[in-house]
């Protein structure tokens, strides 16, 4: 089975701190929970195989691509085409409409900007009668649809969640992982949760604990 | 999608900012442009009358006011010479052409010249209807008199001594009009023209017994060495004074070249803060809009795609700046046009541009440029991984 993503011997330094994480390998078709708590570095890890951070030691290797080797630049770039990530409290550009809001993650990520994929993308996430409104007058629940159907918007390899279901009733967790499972599949990406929310530590058979 | 359309956005959804930062702008760009337009009116209206005369002589007196009174019909005369005298100096060797004036009679406000036919064609002024005149008190108007005052071929009118709005008026000598001038932007659109004997006949100086008097001559030089020893020789030998109307012209603009440079200053000191605006209100919407770059950073954008946007909103802001203000100093010109024509000939088109004004353009766009650049270079560098991670606490 081809793997996409190998983490070696990752290590991150802060002036204060230095985190340590284990060795992974994630398949193709593998979702993830990476798991642990506050203050263990989940977000830096996050950042790290986002390309957000660069990897000054250690190593991580996404579609046969070693992320310490690439420029800043092209690791915007690589970001841009191949990963889509969704921060736990979304944010957009408020100048424009919610569906200008997914075609800029074309834009930004060099492909082919096509909007009926949005619109049906947004549909799908049940926002279509949204599309033409600002981003800050969607409900909290709204804003984090909206931040996966842009994050999906390059028909990305990976999907990466930062705590997607924190703050959630148990009902609403368990809707909120349907929904990205589902998501991940319908567009044939792989799905990378980040998160201290044991529920959901059940969910997935590729567990990764910080 | 693309990053004018964001940037163009961007400005759009902060619409009372934008238009206080175009409004400071534009005001600047209206002050500079409408100083270099009304500089440039005047030295054009100032140098067109001129139309190659070299000297002009009169009664002793300031040389200004001669050129004032002679050349631009805007002063009054220093005062009458001996025709004799002017006739003798009209001869002189180095003496190409000449033409002789007299006046100082008005028509409701509007000088009445005596002159002969050569005075026209120094202007090269053509009549649109009716001749010229051939016996006293024949006469021609310029257009924008006729214009003013409904006037046709066949009105008479009586002349008035002086030019205030109580003169005397000579009331027993009517003026007929002959014959129209066509409108051709010099100080000719302004006056009536006679001959000389109807001007002498009002005054009483009948027959051939009193010694004729004229206001002043212009004289063109056959060459530009006579302007080193003629001036001189009429000053020292002569009743009469001389003038030399560039020189004159030159120190006029000296004189009030200060105030228009001091104006110039402050225009261009608001246009500075018009920029410095510019600068605030970017800087400002940054601080609030850091962590939006930085998600566009994650959605793949590179740190120059960031750049360009800013600098884009802060073109769209100087470009509008640039347009408003350009429009109210052309349109503010053309609404002061009517009073400046009146005075002085001077025929501005609304969108004739002063020569500075290309430059002023460019200056503006600069400085919308340069005020970028400071916002752009502080959002490229910031830590986008930091900033998501801050705003996610």
């Amino acid at each position: 089975m081809q793997q996409i993503i190998r983490v070696k011997n990752l290590q991150h330094h802060f002036p204060e701190l230095n985190l340590k994480f284990p060795d992974f390998d994630v398949a193709s078709g593998q979702h993830f929970l990476i798991l642990g708590n506050s203050g263990v570095g989940k977000s830096t890890l996050l950042h790290l195989l986002s390309g957000l951070i660069k990897v000054k030691s250690g190593s991580i290797e996404i579609l046969d691509t070693e992320l310490g080797n690439l420029s800043q630049a092209s690791l915007d770039a690589f970001r841009g085409k191949h990963i889509g990530v969704v921060f736990q409290h979304p944010k957009f550009v408020n100048a424009l409409s919610v569906l200008d809001n997914v075609l800029i993650a074309q834009l930004f990520g060099k492909v082919k900007q096509d909007r009926d994929r949005c619109i049906s993308l947004l549909s799908e996430l049940g926002l279509s009668v949204k599309i033409h409104s600002r981003p800050n007058s969607l409900s909290g629940g709204e804003k984090q649809r909206l931040a996966i159907a842009r994050a999906l918007a390059c028909g990305p390899e990976i999907l990466l969640c930062d705590e997607p279901t924190s703050g959630l009733d148990d009902e609403n967790a368990e809707k909120v992982y349907n929904l990205l499972v589902k998501e991940a599949a319908s567009n044939k990406a792989i799905l990378g949760v980040v998160s201290h929310d044991n529920r959901l530590r059940g969910k997935f058979e590729k567990r990764i604990e910080l | 999608m693309n990053i004018f359309k964001i940037s163009l956005k961007n400005v759009l959804f902060r619409p009372y900012s934008a238009a206080l930062t175009i409004i400071l702008f534009a005001v600047g760009v209206a002050l500079t442009s409408f100083l270099l337009l009304v500089g440039n009116a005047l030295d054009e209206g100032f140098k067109k009358n001129i139309k190659g005369i070299d000297m002009v002589v009169g009664a002793k007196g300031s040389p200004l006011q001669l050129i004032l009174a002679s050349v631009y019909h805007i002063d009054n005369p220093t005062g009458n010479i001996s025709k004799d005298e002017a006739d003798k100096l009209a001869r002189h060797p180095l003496v190409k052409e000449s033409v002789q004036l007299s006046f100082g009679d008005t028509y409701k406000g509007r000088r009445i010249v005596g002159t002969t036919k050569d005075y026209l064609k120094w202007y090269q002024a053509e009549l649109s209807d009716g001749n010229l005149w051939n016996q006293p008190f024949e006469s021609v108007v310029g257009a924008d008199v006729a214009n003013e005052f409904g006037l046709k071929i066949g009105d008479k009118f009586y002349s008035a001594h002086g030019s205030d709005a109580n003169a005397e008026v000579h009331g027993d000598h009517p003026f007929t009009i002959t014959g129209v001038l066509k409108q051709n932007g010099s100080v000719l659109d302004q006056l009536i023209l006679t001959n000389h004997e109807s001007i002498w006949e009002v005054h009483g100086s009948h027959g051939d017994s009193a010694e004729k008097e004229i206001t002043s001559m212009l004289i063109k030089f056959k060459s530009k060495m006579a302007m080193i020893s003629l001036p001189r020789m009429v000053n020292e030998k002569t009743t009469m004074q001389s003038a030399l109307p560039s020189i004159e012209v030159n120190r006029l603009f000296e004189l009030f070249g200060v105030g228009i440079s001091t104006l110039q200053i402050i225009a261009f000191s608001l246009m500075i803060l018009g920029g410095i605006s510019v600068f605030v209100s970017l800087y400002s919407s940054l601080k609030d809009r850091a962590y939006e770059m930085a998600l566009i950073r994650s959605l793949g954008a590179g740190k120059s795609s960031l750049f360009f946007m800013i600098l884009i909103e802060s073109i769209i802001l100087g470009v509008l700046g640039t347009i408003v203000g350009i429009i109210i100093a052309h349109g503010s010109l053309k609404i002061l046009e009517v009073f400046s024509d009146a005075n002085l000939g001077i025929h501005v088109k609304l969108w004739d541009f002063a020569p500075g004004e290309v430059n002023l353009i460019l200056a503006a766009l600069s400085l919308s440029v340069v005020a970028a650049i400071l916002p752009a270079r502080s959002i490229m560098r910031i830590d986008v991984s930091k900033v998501l991670s801050e705003y996610a606490n």
